[in-house]
């Protein structure tokens, strides 16, 4: 009785691709390509000279301050962050109706002023309002215009028209020294 | 005579040996890819949420810098007042200049001008040492800064 010679069995490498695309799989899963989302700010050139004092009285500017207690005060009234945003829209696109309030979106100024022992939270929240009230006002006038909202806008000439009617003029002054030494 | 009265063929079998070459080089490229985060943060990061922020797309413009408290972890070392962190390591306000001007050493020249800082901060943190930071990043003439938050849901 001869015994067959045997060839090497041949390996199944059928599976190898199962298994390759497992790990495939876990790879494409882990990867993370998560993009950040802020609220973009440009800041004023540094200058030795200290800035112009805020006219309080000026009908153009809204003067908007934070305590260190992080109660929220619009024109020296106590104000709950949830009205700001509608407060600042009709300061802003007021056009000289109200005599209080601005004379027209380019020189409306909302002069935001914290204390140094605001929470940033409060800082983000009421900064948040603010800029979604020049956002609001921006898609508002865009959609008017064109028919779209001012972030689906992608002619550059139609943005700047829309940016010029709503220059985004936050001031912000630097915050007063009270509730530094409170954590 | 031939005939005409044709064989069933058998379908080949398609050879699938080849097969996980492919797979394996797909999975080398997200291995390669894929980038673990490569600083360990030491202080605390809640953010807060906000509705109003756009998407950072170009992400070699962005330069971190961190701001909360140390980690439970750290705290016996560090203290549990807020603080800066620039790459891996704990800095101080005074820090920023040299770290903007080493952010701005590693990008090509005609990115420099357009350096984006990022501000990861907890929530918990007082505006005063944001502040301190603003002017040291206006000093620095790194004007552009954004607020890193989260997307905060609506409540209606």
């Amino acid at each position: 009785m001869g015994k067959k010679t045997r060839g090497t069995p041949e390996i199944n490498a059928s599976s190898m691709a199962d298994i390759a695309f497992l790990l495939l799989i876990f790879f494409l899963v882990t990867t993370e390509i998560a993009i950040d989302e802020g609220i973009n700010v440009v800041l004023p050139p540094w200058t030795n000279e200290p800035p112009p004092p805020i006219e309080t009285n000026n009908r153009n500017t809204l003067i908007v301050n934070l305590n260190a207690r992080d109660q929220l005060q619009v024109e020296e009234e106590l104000t709950d962050v949830r009205m700001l945003r509608d407060l600042t829209k009709q300061f802003i696109n007021n056009n000289g109706v109200d005599p209080h309030q601005s004379d027209n979106p380019q020189v409306a100024v909302v002069s935001f002023k914290g204390d140094r022992g605001t929470s940033y939270d409060m800082y983000i929240q009421v900064y948040n309002e603010l800029r979604g009230a020049y956002n609001d006002l921006r898609d508002e006038a865009a959609k008017r215009k064109f028919g779209k909202e001012f972030t689906e806008l992608t002619d550059t000439t139609k943005i700047n028209e829309i940016k010029d009617m709503y220059p985004i003029r936050i001031s912000e002054a630097e915050p007063s020294e009270f509730g530094a030494g409170t954590k | 005579m031939p005939s005409f009265v044709k064989k069933p063929r058998q379908a080949p079998g398609i050879n699938t040996a080849s097969l996980p070459d492919i797979v394996f080089i797909l999975l080398f490229f997200f291995m390669v890819a894929t980038r673990m985060r490569e600083t360990d943060i030491k202080v605390k990061q809640v953010l807060p949420q906000a509705t109003e922020m756009e998407k950072l797309e170009k992400k070699d413009l962005l330069s971190y810098i961190y701001i909360g408290a140390p980690e439970k972890r750290y705290q016996k070392e560090l203290g549990t007042a807020p603080r800066l962190q620039l790459n891996d390591q704990l800095a101080d306000v005074e820090d920023i200049a040299v770290f903007v001007e080493a952010e701005k050493e590693k990008m090509p020249d005609e990115n420099r001008a357009k350096i984006i800082m990022a501000l990861k901060v907890d929530k918990e943190v007082n505006v005063g040492i944001i502040s301190d930071v603003k002017t040291e990043l206006r000093k620095a003439n790194a004007l552009k800064l954004t607020y890193i938050t989260n997307k905060r849901m609506e409540e209606n």
